[in-house]
């Protein structure tokens, strides 16, 4: 009887998929060389030494961040979310409104609370919608999402009467504007939400369930997941991420805007493909999404420090997104593909 | 013809899709540690059969008893619950995640990290899985790569060691060596060799006669829905088989 036993692969093959799981950190660390050397030869200043810039990186990628998280679990049980930017404006205008009408009733701290709570609880609707669309009616996620994309607009405009609803409220700008040593509330905040993901993703059955379910559906179905209650949570989570972020919109420009995640949800889609995740479903991860997301970040606010016209963001945003999925799509040819022995 | 004590006993078994009889009065038994090959033409009935056994298809008339329980009405998650596994073309693995993962998929074992905190307890798994894949000798450090990085055969291996963990007494295997290369078939048949040491029932089905001939304990042939002939391999010739198989 032969006896069936495998080696790990040759060391060349497993550095070159290394460096293929970590692209987004290594576009990262290529952009802040580019723009230090940048700034230096140009303005003779430091561009990562200066720490009124990594704040501003910091507080510029927490909304895109927080529509990418949710958007990874989607991304990766092989769905999209194309609603989630206007989920993000339902979420900013009812939070402002909300906290406009309890103010005078409770008091701005508890009139901040409730608009936070209104607009995360006002997101999960939109959720439920999509995870159910897909999940029990079985519309392709693009097309539901794209629905959805339509009714909140519609509903985050008509809600706000077609303005910004400006909001008053000194503790729903702490949340948007404040500091703690330094470090902006959002950013905290967001990075809490960014260790619950990790923890969510990478450490629970929810997380185990996600990536089998992009995997191969109907092994998952065989094992017994509930894909289809599983899909609506997931579709929760993507909106209640975006309301979390609509929400600190609210607070960072004291007023809710129904357009406020309008220019955000292609960067999240971004962020999750160059943090490594396969449209296709099956793969991504929390680390790959914050970088991807930062990548993006540090062009936007390098390009405007360095002094370029703005518009080359979008022509350097979109060649990293090719890139990436062009080294994703290399790897599946040189690793996936090719089999041991 | 099927006394008690057999672990899987096909009591004349039939099944008609509208007017199309499927099956007519099969029967057959299946002992512990034995392997058991079903041959016959594209539309002889063995896939009904096997979709019977596993609870996907009720007959008709007839009763087919597994561990002393009648299972003719039982659905597919019953059987499976009985110990009744099929390993499917397609495998039903997910290829993105580990060996472990695979065989804890839908039930994974959790521990605690620092005394409160949830988590997937995934040394558990990848000893459970380095552990049942040994039971197959086949031997692997690489328990946190995808299984997509396994060739054929070791899914297969995945697919089938995922069974036995849980216990599995009886594996129906539909056309395992089909889509593999020669080696890679050679291993397969040596997981029923294997599968067939610790004791399992296996039912093999294959198109290929000389498979069929180097795993099989009995053959069964099945011709347009009933059973041609039951025949032991070294009673019989590949030629008979195959004259059972067309008719004539």
């Amino acid at each position: 009887m032969t006896t069936i036993s495998t080696t790990a692969p040759p060391v060349g093959r497993r550095l070159l998929a290394r460096v293929a799981d970590l692209r987004a950190w290594l576009f990262l660390i290529l952009l802040i060389g580019f723009f230090e050397i940048w700034a230096r030869t140009v303005y003779g200043s430091t561009f990562v030494g200066n720490f009124y810039n990594l704040q501003s990186i910091g507080t510029f990628a927490t909304a895109p961040l927080l529509l990418a998280l949710g958007q990874t679990f989607v991304i990766i049980s092989s769905g999209i979310d194309l609603s989630v930017g206007f989920t993000m404006g339902l979420a900013a205008v009812v939070g402002a409104e909300i906290a406009n009408f309890a103010a005078p009733h409770v008091g701005v701290f508890a009139a901040m609370l409730c608009g936070v709570a209104a607009g995360v609880a006002v997101s999960v609707i939109p959720g439920v919608v999509n995870g159910w669309l897909i999940a029990h009616l079985r519309v392709p996620p693009f097309i539901g999402t794209l629905g959805m994309y339509g009714v909140a607009r519609g509903v985050a405009f008509l809600l706000a009467t077609g303005m910004t609803v400006p909001v008053s409220n000194s503790w729903m700008t702490w949340l948007g504007n404040g500091r703690v040593h330094g470090v902006p509330v959002i950013v905290i905040l967001t990075l809490i939400v960014v260790l619950a993901m990790q923890y969510l993703l990478s450490e629970t059955r929810f997380g185990q369930h996600t990536y089998a379910i992009g995997g191969n559906r109907a092994a998952a179905v065989r094992a017994g997941i509930n894909w289809q209650r599983h899909t609506i949570w997931l579709y929760i989570l993507a909106a209640v991420c975006a309301g979390l972020a609509g929400v600190l919109y609210t607070g960072r420009f004291s007023a809710g805007a129904a357009q406020a995640g309008e220019p955000l949800l292609l960067d999240s889609i971004a962020a999750v493909v160059i943090g490594g995740a396969s449209l296709f479903g099956g793969s991504g991860t929390i680390a790959g999404t914050v970088a991807g997301s930062l990548v993006i970040a540090v062009i936007q606010y390098g390009l405007v420090f360095v002094d370029v016209d703005p518009f080359w963001q979008f022509v350097a945003v979109g060649v990293v997104i090719i890139i990436s999925v062009l080294v994703d799509q290399s790897q599946r040819r040189f690793l996936g593909g090719q089999q041991d022995e | 013809m099927s006394e008690p004590g057999h672990l899987l006993s096909v009591q004349s078994i039939s099944k008609s899709f509208g007017a199309v009889q499927a099956l007519k009065d099969v029967s057959f038994d299946l002992d512990l540690g034995e392997v058991l090959a079903l041959a016959g033409d594209n539309g002889a009935g063995k896939s009904v059969l096997i979709k019977s056994i596993a609870g996907v298809h009720h007959p008709d008339f007839g009763e087919i008893i597994f561990d002393g329980k009648s299972v003719s009405s039982a659905s597919p998650q019953e059987a499976r619950a009985l110990g009744i596994e099929t390993i499917y073309q397609d495998l039903a693995l997910a290829d993105n995640l580990s060996i472990g993962a695979n065989i804890f998929l839908g039930r994974e074992p959790k521990t605690k990290l620092f005394g409160f905190l949830p988590i997937l307890d995934r040394r558990a798994m990848a000893d459970a899985a380095q552990k049942t894949m040994r039971l197959l000798d086949f031997h692997t450090e690489r328990l946190d790569a995808p299984v997509a990085a396994f060739s054929g055969g070791q899914r297969q291996a995945v697919a089938i060691g995922r069974a036995i963990f849980w216990n599995a007494k009886l594996l129906i295997m539909d056309e395992p060596t089909a889509a593999l290369g020669v080696p890679e078939q050679r291993r397969v048949l040596n997981l029923v060799h294997s599968l067939k040491e610790q004791g399992k029932a296996v039912i093999f089905i294959s198109h290929n006669l000389q498979d069929i001939f180097a795993v099989a304990d009995r053959i069964v042939v099945l011709r347009r829905g009933i059973e041609a002939g039951e025949r032991r391999p070294q009673e019989t010739t590949q030629d008979e088989i195959i004259r059972l198989m067309v008719g004539g």
